[in-house]
Parts: C-alpha cells; sequence; structure tokens
C-alpha cells in the first residue's frame, strides 16, 4: 500500500496536471482551448516553478502540440498534451500518425462540444469522433478518476506502445471542485517506470522512421521479409485487441498500491440482480447512479454500466455484464449522425451472436452543455420499460431529450 | 511467407545503397572519361574534383583516376556538362528499346 | 579553411541508388547539407520529394537518423526533438527540419513562423523548386508568375512568388542565408556556419528540378547557374542582421551586372506561354530586388 496520500480538493484540471507532474512528464506541448486552459496554465507554472523538471512548449496550434509530443517521444521523451473540442478535431492528422508511429503518448481530452455554432460547454462528440484513430480512450467518472488515469495511462502506453487519450467532461469535473487523494510521488514512481522508447535516433546507428511504405511486404537489406502497410496496421490493431489484459493488469497493481482499484473495463453498479441495465460513459455514469437509486425506490431492479475504456470496447465484458438484462438503456452524450449514439453501436455488436436478447434503447442527452437531470433518465428509463410491455422492440433511431 | 520475423512495429528503415535498384538501369547514355583531358590526370595530384563534386547521386569516387560506379549512375550527364577540360562525353547506351520517334 | 572540392571531406551520408530523378539538384543539395553537418544530425522531413529521396521502408538511402512527418509540423517536429533531446541531456546533435516550397511557403508556415518566435534552436532548410513537385508539379506560393503548372496548365501562374527568405529575416532569426545547388561549396559553408548558431537559423536553397521546369536534366548546374547570374536567385546570408552577399553574387555585384532574366526564362519549358508584360514584370521585381540587395551590403 501507499506510503502517504493526502486529500487535496481539486477541479478536474487541476487533477490533471497533478497527475502529469507526479507522472514526470519530460515535454509538454499545448494550445490553450476552454475548458482545458487551466490545464496548460497549471503545468506552465510547474515548470516555470522548477516543480517539474519538463520542457512546456507553447505552440502555435494543437496540431503543432501533437506533432511536437510525436517528435519528443520518438527521442525517448516522456510526453504531454491536453486539449478539447475542435482542439482535438484539428489534431486528427497527427492522432493518426502518433498511434500509427506507435508512440506512447497520452493526451487529456477535456470534453466538449463542436461547432457549428460555437459552444464551449461539454458533450462527448470530441474524442468519439477522434475513435478510429488508434488510441485507447479512457473516461474518467470524477476527478479522482482524471488523476488515477493520467498515471495508469502511462504505464499502459509505454507498456504495448499505443497512445492512450484520457477524456473527462467539460466544466462538469474540470471545473467542479471535489476531494482528491493525490498519490504521493514516490509512490508513483515505483508504480512507475522510466520510459524506454523503440525507436533509436543515433547517428551511429541511423535509423529513418515512417518513409513510405508499399502496401505488400518488401525484403530488407538482410534479407528480412518486413511488414507491407498492412501488416504494420495489423499490428496495431493487434495491440489494442490484446490491450485490455495490460490495461486491467495495470489497474489492479495501482489498486494494490493506492487502495483504488481500476481492475475491469468499465464500472458497475448493482449489476448481480438487475434486469435494466442504464449504459452511460463519464461523469454520466455517476448521474445514472441516481437515477438507479430513484428507480430501485419504484421497485425496479436497475443497474448502472460505467463504461471506462471505450477503446478498446470490452465486448466479451460487456456482454457478460449484460447477459441477465431484459432492458439496456444507453445514454450518449454524442451522436454518429444518421444513425444513433456511439455507445449504443458498440454495445449492440457486444451482443449481437451472444445469447443476450436484451431490448436496447438510445437517447442522446446532454450535447452542447444541456444539463442532464438523475429525473430525466428515470423517466427514459420508465418510458422504455412501457414500450416494452406493449411488445415495441428497437426503435430504428435514438431519442433525444431535448425541447423539439 | 509471412513477416513475423520482421521485428518492426512500426517503418523503421535502415540505410543500404541501392534503396530503389540497380539505379544505372535508368541510363539512356552513359560517362566516358579521357584521361588525356582530365585535369586531374594530367597532374596527378589531388586538383579540380569538380566532377566528383557536382554529382546529385556520390557515385563518382575522389581518386585519380576517378571511378564511375555504373551500377548506379543514372547518366544524368552533369559530370560532363561541369568539366572544365572536357574529359567526359555521354555515349548513348546500346540496344535501349526507345521509341526514336515519339 | 576554406571549403574546396579538394579538401572536403569523402564522406557520404546520401547513398547511390537512390529514387530521386536523373541530375536532381535536391540530391545534390542535401548531399552537400549533409556533409556539411558531418552526419551529426537528426533530420525531420514533411512528405516532399526528399521523401522519395529517402526511400521505401525498410530501406532508406541516407545514413542520418530521420523522423518524417505530416506535412504542415516539419518545424514542430523539428521543436519537440529539440525538446527531447534537450530534456534527456543529448547535447552535440542538430536538429535539421527540411522542407520542400509547398511545405514551407504554404502549409508549413504556421509552425514554421512559430518554431522560429519561440527561438527554437534548429536549422531550418527549404529547398525550393518552385512547385508541389513530388505530386507532379502544382503550383506552389512560391511558383513564379508565368509559369506553367498542373494547376495553371493554360495561362500560366498570374502572381509571383512570395519572399520566404525576407519573411524568416523579419522574425529576427541570428541567421537567414540563399543558396543553391549550383554553387555547393557556398551552400557547404553556409550550412557549416549555420550549425555553429544557436537559435533558428533559415537556409533558402534553390534546386532547379527538370521534369518539374522542363529542361534537361543534364543542365540542372547551367539553370542554377542562370538563375543567380540573371539575379532570379541572390546569394546572400544575414548573420545577426548583417547582411553580405556571396559566391557569385558577390562577384556579380563586384565587377559585373546581371544578365537579362529573359536568358534564364527561355530556356525553361514551363515559361512558353509567359508574356512580354509578365517578362518586364518579373524583371522589374528582379531589378528592385537586387538595388535593395546592393544597398544593404553598401551599407554593411
Amino acid at each position: 500500500m501507499a506510503r502517504k496520500a493526502s486529500i487535496w480538493i481539486l477541479d478536474g484540471n487541476r487533477a490533471a496536471a497533478q497527475g502529469v507532474k507526479l507522472s514526470r512528464v519530460q515535454v509538454i506541448a499545448a494550445y490553450p482551448i476552454t475548458p482545458q486552459s487551466p490545464v496548460t496554465e497549471k503545468l506552465s507554472e510547474f515548470v516555470e516553478g522548477k516543480e517539474l523538471d519538463a520542457q512546456y512548449i507553447a505552440v502555435e496550434s494543437e496540431h503543432s502540440a501533437l506533432a511536437v509530443c510525436t517528435s519528443a517521444s520518438m527521442v525517448g521523451a516522456r510526453t504531454f498534451t491536453a486539449t478539447s473540442s475542435h482542439g482535438l478535431a484539428y489534431m486528427h492528422e497527427m492522432l493518426h500518425w502518433a498511434a500509427g508511429a506507435r508512440l506512447p503518448l497520452v493526451l487529456a481530452c477535456v470534453n466538449r462540444a463542436i461547432g457549428a455554432p460555437w459552444n464551449v460547454l461539454n458533450d462527448q462528440q470530441d474524442s468519439i469522433s477522434q475513435r478510429d484513430t488508434g488510441w485507447i480512450q479512457i473516461y474518467a467518472r470524477n476527478n479522482q478518476e482524471i488523476i488515477d488515469s493520467i498515471i495508469q495511462a502511462y504505464k499502459i502506453a509505454e507498456s504495448i506502445y499505443v497512445p492512450v487519450m484520457v477524456c473527462y467532461d467539460g466544466y462538469v469535473l474540470s471545473h467542479t471542485e471535489m476531494p482528491v487523494d493525490v498519490p504521493a510521488q514516490e509512490d508513483v514512481d515505483r508504480f512507475l517506470p522510466p520510459y524506454k522508447p523503440h525507436t533509436i535516433l543515433d547517428p551511429a546507428n541511423p535509423k529513418n522512421y515512417n518513409l513510405v511504405t508499399l502496401a505488400n511486404p518488401r525484403v530488407n537489406a538482410e534479407g528480412v521479409l518486413c511488414h507491407g502497410y498492412m501488416e504494420l496496421r495489423y499490428l496495431l490493431q493487434e495491440a489494442l485487441q490484446n490491450s485490455r489484459e495490460t490495461i486491467t493488469t495495470v489497474g489492479r497493481e495501482f489498486g494494490e498500491l493506492f487502495g483504488r482499484s481500476y481492475a475491469n473495463m468499465f464500472w458497475e453498479n448493482r449489476l448481480d440482480d438487475a434486469d435494466v441495465v442504464i449504459v452511460a460513459m463519464g461523469s454520466l455514469a455517476m448521474e445514472a447512479m441516481v437515477a438507479a437509486d430513484i428507480l430501485r425506490e419504484a421497485g425496479h431492479k436497475v443497474g448502472v454500466l460505467g463504461l471506462r475504456v471505450f477503446r478498446p470496447f470490452p465486448k466479451a465484458d460487456v456482454a457478460k455484464a449484460l447477459k441477465k438484462s431484459r432492458l439496456v438503456v444507453v445514454f450518449d452524450k454524442n451522436i454518429s449522425y444518421g444513425l444513433e449514439g456511439a455507445t449504443c453501436s458498440e454495445i449492440k455488436s457486444a451482443l449481437y451472436g451472444n445469447s443476450v436478447r436484451a431490448v436496447i434503447r438510445n437517447f442522446i442527452v446532454g450535447l452542447g452543455g444541456r444539463d442532464v437531470k438523475a429525473r430525466e433518465l428515470v423517466d427514459a428509463v420508465n418510458k422504455s420499460l412501457l414500450s416494452l410491455k406493449e411488445g415495441d422492440l428497437n426503435e430504428e433511431y435514438p431519442e433525444w431529450i431535448c425541447a423539439i | 511467407m509471412g513477416t513475423r520475423d520482421c521485428r518492426h512495429i512500426c517503418g523503421e528503415s535502415s540505410p543500404a545503397v541501392g534503396e530503389a535498384g540497380k539505379t544505372g538501369e535508368w541510363r539512356d547514355s552513359f560517362p566516358v572519361i579521357d584521361p588525356e583531358k582530365c585535369l586531374l590526370v594530367r597532374q596527378n595530384k589531388p586538383s579540380c574534383f569538380l566532377c566528383w563534386l557536382y554529382c546529385p547521386d556520390a557515385v563518382i569516387s575522389k581518386t585519380i583516376p576517378i571511378q564511375i560506379n555504373m551500377e548506379y549512375c543514372k547518366g544524368c550527364g552533369i559530370c560532363a556538362q561541369i568539366c572544365p577540360a572536357h574529359a567526359i562525353t555521354m555515349v548513348r547506351e546500346e540496344g535501349l528499346c526507345l521509341d526514336e520517334t515519339g | 579553411m576554406k571549403i574546396n572540392a579538394v579538401n572536403m571531406t569523402e564522406k557520404e551520408y546520401l547513398l547511390p541508388g537512390n529514387r530521386t530523378c536523373p541530375g536532381c539538384a535536391l540530391s545534390l543539395a542535401y548531399r552537400h547539407i549533409l556533409k556539411a553537418l558531418e552526419g551529426q544530425v537528426i533530420v525531420t522531413v514533411p512528405a516532399s520529394c526528399l521523401t522519395v529521396l529517402h526511400g521505401m521502408y525498410p530501406v532508406t538511402s541516407v545514413t542520418v537518423p530521420c523522423v518524417n512527418t505530416p506535412f504542415a509540423t516539419t518545424a514542430a517536429s523539428a521543436t519537440g526533438l529539440v525538446a527531447g533531446l534537450k530534456v534527456l541531456g543529448k547535447e552535440g546533435l542538430t536538429v535539421l527540419a527540411i522542407a520542400g516550397d509547398g511545405g514551407t511557403h504554404d502549409i508549413g508556415i504556421q509552425a514554421l513562423s512559430a518554431a522560429a518566435e519561440r527561438q527554437t534552436d534548429f536549422l531550418y532548410i527549404c529547398y525550393d523548386n518552385e512547385g508541389y513537385m513530388n505530386t507532379g508539379n502544382q503550383r506552389s506560393g512560391s511558383t513564379p508568375l508565368g509559369a506553367i503548372s498542373g494547376t495553371t496548365p493554360i495561362l500560366g501562374k498570374q502572381q509571383n512568388q512570395k519572399d520566404i527568405t525576407a519573411i524568416m529575416e523579419a522574425h529576427g532569426i541570428p541567421y537567414v542565408a540563399t543558396a543553391n545547388a549550383s554553387y555547393p561549396l557556398d551552400l557547404y559553408e553556409k550550412v557549416r556556419k549555420a550549425r555553429t548558431i544557436r537559435g533558428t537559423k533559415f537556409i533558402h536553397v534553390f534546386v532547379p528540378c527538370s521534369p518539374g521546369w522542363g529542361f534537361p536534366f543534364s543542365d540542372t548546374i547551367k539553370i542554377g547557374k542562370l538563375a543567380v547570374e540573371t539575379g532570379w536567385v541572390i546569394l546572400y546570408e544575414v548573420e545577426d542582421g548583417v547582411f553580405r552577399l556571396t559566391a557569385a553574387s558577390e562577384s556579380i555585384a563586384k565587377r559585373g551586372s546581371l544578365r537579362p532574366l529573359r536568358e534564364y526564362l527561355m530556356e525553361q519549358g514551363r515559361f512558353k506561354n509567359i508574356t512580354e508584360e509578365q517578362i518586364n514584370e518579373l524583371q522589374g521585381w528582379v531589378n528592385t530586388r537586387w538595388k535593395r540587395c546592393l544597398d544593404r551590403a553598401v551599407n554593411n
């Protein structure tokens, strides 16, 4: 167990900055954007005040921020960046590049809506839009999970050379103060070994990284058949497929040292006897637990599945957890236009081919900072239960909890 | 045959001569040196070396006389142009299947 | 010691059998850039002709470490390399960011400007072949007025190029210079000097492109020299604000006058549709710039 820890009152952004500092990050590059800006300010303060021995690069764009991190990581430095919304969208190209180059970057995404029109408030459209970039995505429910997830993210990323995005809801977490157990530096040092890069940038052993790669494998000068583009892509997929083991092992080790275990890909709340399950991700999962309490009082057997890791998506674990359910109500703070909420699609995909026969309902909530009340979640579950009785199965499209 | 023996997890390339193959095969003409005219040969001491300096492909040796690596010389003819003594001439490759009218 | 062809090192960092076109001025320039850096360098390169030169995975045609990076990010990538090396205490390596004119004048200028403003300790080289040659010759911010390109196919470009070296000089960086593949010793000296200076160094290297510009590839050196002799390219350096003409430009200033620009233009297929007005406009542009450089050279 940890030698000492102390309870601080921190908002999400400061919790993230503390996690970065404790992880002894060496190169930080970031560009301010609401609601992420306090992270950049706090980290600048750490570096200027010599509390953190790192290079802070005040870049001119998010695209450059991730390019700085990518190249610094190739040299062998542990890196960090944080962004939100348009900033993450602007990074899109570099997100692909970092994952393709297998660089263990850690990025905090302070979830915010994307324009047009302008909106600085919370939803998860920004990070969900980047789900196919090859990054692991972890969503925090509260500020404790932000600091803990960032520390774990480095260990996960550097074990398997896959970048990790730690996502937390703008304002709801980023600007809301909560008690946070801040680990001691010596304990984090015991938990997180120094970064060992897989890349070599040394004139004595010159390597050229990420040149044009052909569709088919090609033989090198020693006669070894090397990968084609597709084999390299397969290896990234394989790394993500196998990352569940790393993520849960790291989460368990973290629990052994700090007393807060993250040995599961999602949080379960009273799933054991539940036949109705609410699925939500990020801080919404906390609200869902309040809703479940209300529904329990009304006599329904309701549980909550709070998604923590969205990529890799824990298909088998989800299918197992939802085995006994007859109704699954998925709340999404994002929308894949023309279809449904992204987590709903993943839940459906996880259940397909299993013996689970639950009806799945999807509600789009909280876009652009629209307040989501526990009462609204309760109403949505009740409405779904009613329609269930009438034999109305899966709806083609999700329902929106808004004023239209 | 698979690529599992390749330990790379990203595109890591190592240096080797002839990355693009035997680029000498690209030539339509090749350089011929007349040692009688070459300043270097005539003086028999390190001098001139302009052909070596200007070769874009680093296929000319810095020796007396110079040697041109014909496996990789693309036949650009810069050496012939730059030679102050006009000691290098470009000679058309035999057996090229070129459409002379086109 | 003044460098010449006799005393220059034999050591090569560019290997034969690379993928560039025959007579490639970039290949020649890059060969000497690497020699001047003695291989003590980490290179970062965006998508460009240099990517082609570097080869295809798993083989590369250079014996220096290199990081490829997306098009807009060259200077940001260099910033990351510099920051990483510094924080890890690795000293003695030059970080070289090298991009074409598309990657510099156009898509890369934001990251480059910011890296210079941050006084990042690196060498940025723009090799300028005045168009997007790697994608088959489309117009860039450096394509001259009147030049035919893939995206100015009939009329030729209706605007002249921007002066990227002046833009970089305006950042107040300690060293900017222009160079030309046809003057490899001058290029070599400039790179060698830049290597010793702390802060952001910018060198613009003019590289004539045979297939893109429409001249025989044996004429690469000749075209590059004509560019200097007509004043289309002026060879100079500005070190800590002190301006100095170099190589052939210095000689022309001292002893002669520029040849008419027309002689340079007429050697190239890309100017086949250029109008008399455009030639006059370009000649006026050259004259103004040449006078400005002569004035600066005298005043220093």
